[in-house]
């Protein structure tokens, strides 16, 4: 069943366009990776979910409710931990992890306690004492102390250390194993590896790529390392291989997922000696639309 | 070595205050020169100025601004009397503010670990700070002495010029030692100003207290050593030499305490703060009083005190006004009231826009909410934009009836006890609430530009000095009618001259209705920003 669903968003700003046909959908139980670079629209985005911004064109609904005139209803059920956590310097952490919980709904104190000594915050320093990552912290405590539905958590673990880091995936994970769903925008690519089931990348307020990782990989290349009895070649000859590198006796290049098989059957006829294949991490999908971009730009100009 | 580079950082300060400095130093020496000029006009002969001295000659006016020589009450005298005392004050203020810059917040920000990590001295940036003090009030000091003398003005000699100025500069000095202090002894700056501050409060309050009673109590207020100097009567220097004496022992131990402590640290460490929110806070509309409490009540004391001034000079009124012209253009003449009667409308008229500026301030809290990102704190909870923006609007509503209220009661209380005849609370009260309309419709005026153009909010400051010059002075300068009614300050009947009229006072609610209306549902339509 699907929590969330955007449907072909758009936000103007002005002339500027931030966000162009953005879809997206998150379904319960489910933890989604939205990944891109900074300013390319993940936070806006958000906004518009939370009905803070209204969108130009398109749709965003959550549990079936309209983002922007429902906003109050559907914020029952929702935590959220906003990207630049700014507090008010003069209130405490504690102070301000009450009042957000308040503010939703329901309290749970047992919950709080046990949230601030694991992410190790310390409740009664004002908040102009801060540092980032314990601004985040605060946040972070206020939205797993609530009993929500969905969890929408723009970049929120920027400044937090690994071990914290660690202590945020145990959560995440908690919240997946309970049936919630969380929406994970992020440009730690390990993280969002790690956790999510779902991806999507969102390049200049463009949804370029979304899928399950499996999908995402399958549209992108393998990496290979191969060495052979006899010298490989005419690699360069076979279509879909790039980076080809020699190393040693062995030689490693990426294939293209639609080339594998002609390119195995190429490789086959040298003598395999030894033959290891990984497949793409998510910084290779990632880069990829880059190059491609680059690509695109350089054919622009000439 | 603990000084190296002192000259460095002295010069750096000196760029980095380059606008600031010269603001104070011009807005301070202008007002100082303004006073006696002015002073020359209104109260040109001797007998004028003895009537002020009579209406000087209370307790109230000698708890807020000293004693002096009233049976000599030249120019000199009378300017000295009536202005050291609170520019001296102002320029403690100046002192508390710079030192705390210099100091406190540069090492609270981190700034300061940036230039300790250089070849500089440890306690080269207190010094310097210090020393950019220093030089600041020995310029404030030769250019309001020798400017005062530049007036002309007989009662004022060159001797009595230079004591006012290096007065000033004293006093500056003295409290840039006292900020120094607490620089060292506090974890962040707002304790640092916060006390500093304090300070000068106390020493006001202890020779206000003194002054009035007992004139040994007063000596234990470095600004009774300001009103001391009888600067222009007897002239004594002595005060000063106290008072440098002091600032000299504040910076030495300033000096001491710096040396023997860690870098962003302090004596007084910060005490832990409450693990939960209270009740009252969790909610928008608590979380919003909190927000702005301190600035709230310090308004509030503020605008209660303005009112027992202006409220003790009604005494001697009558004495006060005869045969200035200028005042006497100011009232308008009207049969059947007295003097005080028609003055209040021209005192509640000045009262009432400065009661305006806390709810105007309250209201646009929440677009600088806005701004630094907070909103969405709420916004992205189960609060409606509308809950949001009606917590900020019910406080600045209940804000400007009790900053009425009070300028009223203050007026009426201190009127009350220095007339014979006494003064009606009720007549006093409603001459103060007539304002609220008015008032109400500059918090619609900033709910409307919240809604709809928030980047214009800081419109309605223009708009109530607008309002400030179109009827203040109004009556003064003979403007015609339309400009007074541009403002809905002008609107409104002046009681206790004029007759009730229940017609624009009920227009002026409807107007602000209307408005607040317009601002609500823009609100809810519009982008919230950051």
């Amino acid at each position: 069943m699907s929590v969330l669903t955007v449907n072909n968003l758009t936000k103007q700003f002005g002339k500027f366009t931030a966000l162009d046909g953005v879809n997206i959908e998150v379904n319960e139980g489910e933890i989604y990776g939205f990944i891109g670079p900074n300013g390319a629209g993940k936070s806006t985005t958000i906004r518009v979910l939370l009905g803070i911004l209204k969108a130009t064109q398109g749709s965003a609904t959550i549990f079936g409710q309209d983002a922007w005139s429902d906003a109050v209803d559907i914020h029952k059920h929702i935590a959220y931990v906003p990207g630049d956590v700014n507090l008010w310097p003069n209130l405490t952490g504690g102070e301000v992890i009450d009042l957000f919980v308040k503010l939703r709904g329901s309290n749970n104190q047992s919950r709080r306690e046990e949230l601030i000594e694991k992410f190790n915050l310390d409740p009664t320093k004002k908040c102009r004492t801060y540092s980032k990552g314990n601004r985040q912290k605060v946040a972070l405590v206020a939205a797993f102390a609530s009993d929500a539905d969905l969890y929408i958590l723009d970049e929120p673990t920027s400044g937090l250390d690994p071990l914290m880091e660690q202590v945020f995936q145990q959560y995440v994970l908690e919240m997946k194993n309970k049936g919630k769903s969380v929406l994970l925008s992020s440009h730690i690519l390990s993280e969002v590896e790690k956790l999510c089931d779902r991806v999507g990348i969102i390049r200049q307020g463009k949804m370029i790529e979304s899928g399950t990782l499996g999908e995402l990989r399958h549209l992108t290349r393998v990496h290979m390392l191969v060495e052979t009895k006899q010298p490989l070649t005419d690699l360069n000859e076979l279509k879909g291989v790039h980076a080809i590198e020699e190393k040693d006796q062995a030689v490693s290049f990426q294939v293209d997922a639609e080339a594998l098989d002609n390119v195995i059957k190429h490789v086959s006829q040298f003598g395999i000696v030894k033959l290891e294949s990984s497949p793409p991490t998510l910084e290779d999908l990632f880069m990829r639309h880059y190059e491609q971009k680059d690509e695109s730009e350089v054919g622009g100009a000439s | 070595m603990a000084l190296k580079k002192t000259g460095s950082l002295f010069r750096f300060m000196l760029r980095r205050d380059r606008l600031r400095m010269p603001l104070w130093l011009i807005g301070i020496t202008f007002f100082t020169l303004a006073v006696p000029v002015a002073f020359v006009d209104l109260y040109a002969s001797q007998q004028e100025r003895d009537g002020m001295a009579e209406t000087m000659a209370n307790p109230a006016m000698t708890a807020m601004v000293g004693p002096a020589d009233l049976d000599n009450y030249t120019i000199g005298v009378m300017s000295a009397h009536q202005m050291l005392l609170l520019t001296a004050v102002v320029v403690g203020l100046m002192s508390i503010l710079l030192v705390t810059r210099h100091t406190r917040a540069d090492e609270e920000d981190g700034r300061l670990e940036m230039i300790r990590a250089l070849p500089v001295g440890r306690l080269s940036n207190l010094n310097a700070t210090l020393l950019v003090l220093c030089a600041t009030h020995v310029v404030l000091a030769l250019i309001t002495g020798f400017g005062l003398y530049a007036l002309g003005i007989d009662s004022m000699g060159l001797e009595g010029s230079l004591l006012y100025g290096t007065t000033l500069g004293a006093t500056g000095i003295f409290f840039a030692g006292v900020t120094a202090l607490f620089a060292q002894l506090f974890e962040n700056s707002r304790a640092t100003i916060g006390f500093s501050i304090a300070v000068l409060l106390v020493a006001y309050l202890v020779r206000a207290v003194g002054d009035v009673g007992n004139e040994t109590i007063s000596w234990f207020s470095p600004l009774n050593w300001v009103t001391r100097t009888e600067v222009y009567a007897n002239n004594h220097w002595e005060p000063l030499v106290l008072m440098l004496g002091v600032a000299v022992v504040l910076g030495v131990l300033a000096n001491y305490l710096n040396a023997i402590r860690d870098l962003e640290a302090g004596f007084f460490p910060a005490r832990p703060g409450r693990k939960n929110a209270s009740a009252f806070l969790q909610s928008p509309m608590g979380l919003a009083l909190k927000l702005q409490r301190t600035g709230m009540i310090a308004w509030a004391v503020g605008l209660f005190v303005m009112g027992l001034s202006y409220g003790s000079v009604l005494g001697d009124l009558e004495a006060f006004f005869e045969g200035n012209e200028m005042m006497e253009q100011m009232l308008v003449a009207e049969e059947g009231y007295t003097l005080t009667e028609q003055f209040i409308p021209t005192l509640m008229i000045a009262m009432g826009l400065l009661a305006t500026v806390p709810p105007g301030m309250a209201m646009l809290k929440l677009y600088g909410e806005e701004k630094k990102n907070r909103v969405e704190h709420l916004l992205g909870r189960a609060v409606s934009r509308a809950r949001l923006m009606g917590s900020y609007l019910l406080i600045a509503i209940a804000n400007g009836f009790v900053m009425l209220s009070l300028t009223g009661i203050g007026l009426w209380a201190a009127g009350d006890a220095v007339m014979e005849e006494g003064l009606d609370f009720g007549m006093i009260y409603g001459a103060a609430l007539i304002y609220y309309p008015a008032v109400l419709v500059i918090i619609g005026l900033a709910v409307l530009f919240i809604g709809v153009l928030p980047k214009l909010g800081s419109i309605i400051w223009l708009y109530v000095l607008y309002s400030f010059i179109a009827l203040y002075f109004g009556g003064l300068f003979d403007f015609p009618e339309w400009v007074g009614q541009l403002s809905p300050y002008g609107y409104i009947p002046e009681l206790p001259v004029d007759d009730m009229a229940w017609m624009p006072v009920s227009m002026l609610v409807i107007v602000a209705i209307i408005l607040m209306i317009i601002g609500f549902v823009g609100y809810r339509r519009r982008d919230i920003e950051g």
